[in-house]
């Protein structure tokens, strides 16, 4: 087990790196600097820009100079917001984000198992068909879409949630709806179908040979084996809270990492962008990390790899 | 991600059990006549009504589109004064989305805008399809230490959040149209790759391609002529599951104001617009309900693809 | 009406059994008015080729049909009528009084679960054991079906097991509860020769001394030699034959029984040119012919076989066949 869970880990790095890599590069890679928007200068002030940002530098050494400020936890200073550094902006948002997400994925989870489970459990009904149509149409239909709509309805028209602001608990409540709702679909198709199999495999018909309870068969030998495509799916599913939540906030005004992300894209303030990415591209290969890590507690034939 | 989904919901089971169908094939005596493949998987299609419904709506959509400079709509610039700021869809005077802020049809906008998206759809996705086929056969054929360094590739990108880099490279490079068609294609490849790849290994192995070798085709054309074609089925399902995946990425940033750019404006960058004006006017998110009535009707038809394609009859 | 002890009465008592499955291809009558009895400490071989419907007898009685199928008709156990029942009532008798083993250990065992937690569950669920308990009788029970090691191997993962323990696994959770009967449904079909005669011999021990009737269903005649006192022989979803075991071997009275035995290569016999075959293919049981189902097979088909069913009539004690030929 201790080797599964080192091979995994020895399988993130590579890719932390080439997250980091990759935006870094690209960010040099561009034609002018971080400041060519901005007004003429005179090549003094500019030369004095340049070295205090260290952009004087060969690329390389830059690109050494950033890894180890990483490992210091410095992202760098934010180009846009001139008192402030990206870890500190990245900070302040992060709980706020933190929080949505885990409300959307927990909601998510909670209510696309039980659609799952129960739309399996009657195959072929009209409650079948009715959670399958649902929660194709929670799929396809992107988030930037139902959220309007759901502040149109529930907000504007029905006046059952508030739509705007950040003050209150149940200002979370719409985002996070928008937010889990695709993960709602996915998991509960991923649940059904997982459980159809597996109320048709062998070994539960041996569990039923058996005499047991109907309700052990299901829990003990049904749903613990069914649920391990959910367990895989929940590393994606957390890159698409993330990638979510960055149209969420937007929406919704909310003060979180997403939203500091778009700001400074449109701003175009690089250092902010790239932190951002790679802080996000750290959170999703912890998360794959952790669920690699259940699934190899729940599926012993896994650790044998 | 979502195909990660839809694998696993392959196992819908569409109806009767794998015992009754192996004790009734067991049990055929009659010879079977034999069937094409591409016959066989368009008559389960047209069975599937979903399928065949959403093919129709998409390309009901698909023409309204890119025929509206044909139907003698106004343009989608004029603007009308009397419209502003904003007004409600009137059938009578043929606003049949109602205007903008700034007193544009808002129909016609959309239609312009699906021109925009749905040209965004097709260019990206073969840019992914190109990517991917030529990455999962190439990595499928070598094999072996090639093939499994390709593939370790795959898996490490597989877990970097995409989107961010099409960003970054859109807040870097700039909006050109040709960018995003290359990025958002680039993003969405990896699937297929996977896909070719296990058809390509699969294939590597069976007798005919032994015999072309024998007889002396070039590696190349063994590729081109054998491979290629045999790993149609599964690559037609995957385009069309691709292409609801590139517009929407298309629409997210347009939506996000990093996509197209005006004068040009695609369904996100409307349905950003309207999001913006909802409570004056909730009109504005007609848009909203066409894109996402396309992207519908694109998952069926490539589930549909999908079911008629699969020899997995489950 | 005078009581009828428990003891006389038979384990099993099948009358008119019908199954079948309802596919978007149409009906498939897998069991069509099959009618055995099973009495106590006896041991019963079911025989017959892919698709007779011998396993599917079986499912149905237990109750583990797949969704699409039905089954009609009577089954008795000890005297109580269980077809049809729900699965409520059937728990308990599944895996206390009656248990089934199956062809594939490999898939038949959760990968997920440690052994240790399917044998347990079983006594914990049915005798109301604890977890002690439970552990400590699973233990000597796999001793005793010769698992070596087994208080080490107990807590480990049934694919850690090779083809042969996993089977040997599945008999001890079968009888765990020592059930009055065991269906072991072509136990040996997925295992080496070799591990097969083990299996077989287990089997027959077990059930000497746990007094165990059993009801064995192969397509392997060898299989049935040996281990059982009686021998139904199915075809397309009906018994043609019935005989003691020693009867049938000596002399099969239907065409299909001689057959079968006919086409088990001997080794005390010369080389012959070929190996003997029972020629044609079994009857599609989505479309059954009238009359006999085997006539496109059989060597002795007369007129009557393709427009009258041969109904399973007795022709000696103990002794029954469905054929229209007086004698073979």
């Amino acid at each position: 087990m201790l080797r599964y869970f080192l091979r995994r880990v020895g399988g993130a790095i590579p890719t932390l790196f080439i997250i980091i890599a990759v935006s870094f590069f690209l960010v040099h890679a561009a034609p002018g600097g971080p400041f060519s928007t901005e007004r003429n200068r005179p090549a003094e002030i500019e030369a004095n820009l340049k070295r205090a940002y260290h952009l004087d530098e060969s690329v390389p050494l830059q690109f050494l100079r950033y890894l180890n400020g990483l490992a210091h936890g410095d992202f760098g200073p934010s180009f846009q917001y001139k008192d402030f550094s990206v870890s500190e902006l990245i900070a302040r948002g992060f709980p706020t984000s933190m929080m949505l997400g885990a409300i959307a994925i927990s909601a998510a989870l909670l209510i696309g198992l039980s659609a799952g489970i129960w739309a399996a459990l009657r195959q072929n009904s009209a409650a079948d068909y009715g959670v399958m149509g649902l929660s194709m149409t929670g799929i396809a239909v992107p988030n930037f879409v139902v959220a309007p709509f759901l502040t149109l309805v529930f907000g504007l028209l029905l006046h059952w949630v508030p739509v705007g602001g950040w003050d209150h608990w149940s200002n979370i409540i719409l985002p996070a709806i928008a937010l889990g709702l695709p993960n709602v679909a996915a998991i509960s198709r991923l649940m059904r179908g997982s459980m159809i199999e597996t109320l048709r495999s062998n070994y539960v018909r041996t569990a039923r040979a058996k005499g047991l309870r109907e309700w052990t068969t299901l829990t003990r030998h049904a749903i613990q084996a069914a649920i391990l495509p959910v367990i895989s799916y929940l590393g994606p599913a957390v890159a698409n809270i993330i990638t979510g939540s960055v149209i969420i906030e937007q929406i919704f005004s909310i003060p979180g990492i997403g939203r500091y992300f778009v700001l400074g894209a449109l701003n175009r303030d690089y250092t902010l962008v790239m932190g951002v990415t790679i802080f996000f591209g750290l959170i999703i290969i912890t998360c794959n990390l952790i669920t690699d890590l259940l699934y190899g507690f729940l599926d012993p034939r896994v650790r044998y790899d | 991600m979502a195909s990660l989904i839809r694998e696993s919901a392959t196992t819908e089971a569409r109806s009767a059990d794998v015992t009754a169908r192996d004790i009734a094939s067991s049990m055929t005596a009659e010879e079977v006549a034999g069937r094409s493949l591409w016959s066989d998987a368009r008559r389960r299609f047209l069975q599937n009504h979903a399928a065949v419904i959403s093919l129709i709506v998409l390309i009901i959509i698909a023409a309204a589109s890119f025929g509206a400079p044909y139907l003698g709509l106004r343009d989608q610039d004029d603007v009308n004064y009397d419209m502003m700021p904003a007004a409600p869809p009137d059938f009578a005077t043929g606003y049949f989305f109602g205007s903008d802020a700034n007193g544009r049809d808002l129909f016609v906008r959309t239609l312009y805008g699906g021109q925009v998206s749905l040209t965004v759809g097709a260019v990206a996705t073969l840019v992914s399809l190109l990517i991917g086929v030529a990455w999962g056969a190439t990595a499928g054929f070598i094999g072996g230490r090639v093939d499994g360094a390709m593939m370790r590739i795959v898996d490490i990108l597989y877990s970097i959040p995409f989107i961010f880099f099409v960003i970054l490279l859109t807040v870097v490079f700039g909006h050109d149209i040709i960018l995003i068609y290359l990025a958002i294609g680039a993003v969405s490849w990896l699937d297929m790759s996977r896909i070719v790849r296990g058809q390509t290994l699969s294939l590597k192995r069976k007798e005919f391609i032994e015999a072309a070798h024998a007889s002396g085709v070039s590696t190349f054309n063994i590729v081109r002529r054998h491979i290629i074609p045999n790993c149609l089925g599964p690559v037609v399902i995957y385009v069309t599951l691709t292409v609801p995946t590139v517009i929407l990425t298309e629409s997210f940033l347009s939506f996000l104001g990093m996509g197209v750019q005006e004068p040009q404006s695609s369904w996100g960058t409307l349905i950003s617009e309207g999001a913006r004006s909802m409570e004056i006017a909730p009109w504005g998110l007609l848009p909203g309900i066409v894109l996402a009535v396309t992207l519908l009707c694109l998952n069926f038809v490539g589930d549909g693809m999908r079911d008629a394609l699969d020899p997995k009859d489950r | 009406m005078a009581a009828i002890a428990n003891s006389d009465l038979p384990i099993l008592d099948v009358n008119g059994l019908e199954t079948t499955f309802s596919t978007p291809e149409g009906v498939v009558k897998a069991v069509n008015g099959v009618s055995f009895q099973v009495r106590a400490g006896e041991a019963v071989g079911i025989v017959g080729e892919s698709g007779s419907g011998k396993s599917q007898i079986f499912m149905s009685i237990m109750g583990l049909l797949a969704a699409n199928g039905r089954a009609r008709g009577s089954v008795k156990f000890k005297g109580t009528e269980i077809l049809g029942q729900p699965p409520s009532t059937l728990n308990k008798i599944r895996g206390v009084r009656m248990s089934m083993i199956f062809q594939d250990p490999m898939t038949s065992l959760n990968p997920y679960l440690t052994v240790a937690r399917q044998m347990t569950e079983v006594l914990i669920e049915h005798k109301g054991m604890s977890m002690a308990d439970a552990r400590r009788a699973s233990i000597a029970l796999l001793d005793r079906v010769q698992i070596p090691e087994a208080a080490q191997r107990f807590d480990m993962y049934p694919h850690e097991f090779s083809g042969g323990m996993r089977q040997r696994v599945m008999i001890a959770m079968a009888l765990l509860c020592q059930p009055e009967l065991l269906i072991a449904d072509e136990p040996t079909t997925a295992l080496d020769v070799t591990v097969q005669a083990q299996i077989l011999e287990l089997i027959g021990g077990l059930r000497r001394d746990f007094n165990m009737a059993l009801t064995l269903i192969t397509h392997d005649m060898g299989v049935i030699a040996g281990m059982c006192d009686r021998v139904m022989v199915m075809y397309a979803g009906r018994v043609v034959e019935a005989a003691p075991a020693g009867r049938l071997f000596h002399d099969p009275q239907h065409p299909y029984s001689a057959g079968l035995l006919r086409s088990m290569p001997r080794l005390d016999e010369m080389m012959h040119d070929r190996l003997s075959t029972i020629a044609g293919q079994p009857p599609n049981l989505q479309r059954l012919p009238s009359g006999c189902a085997f006539r496109d097979r059989c060597d002795y088909r007369m007129e009557v076989c393709v427009t009258e069913l041969p109904l399973l009539r007795a022709i000696a004690p103990e002794r029954s066949k469905a054929c229209h030929l007086q004698a073979l």
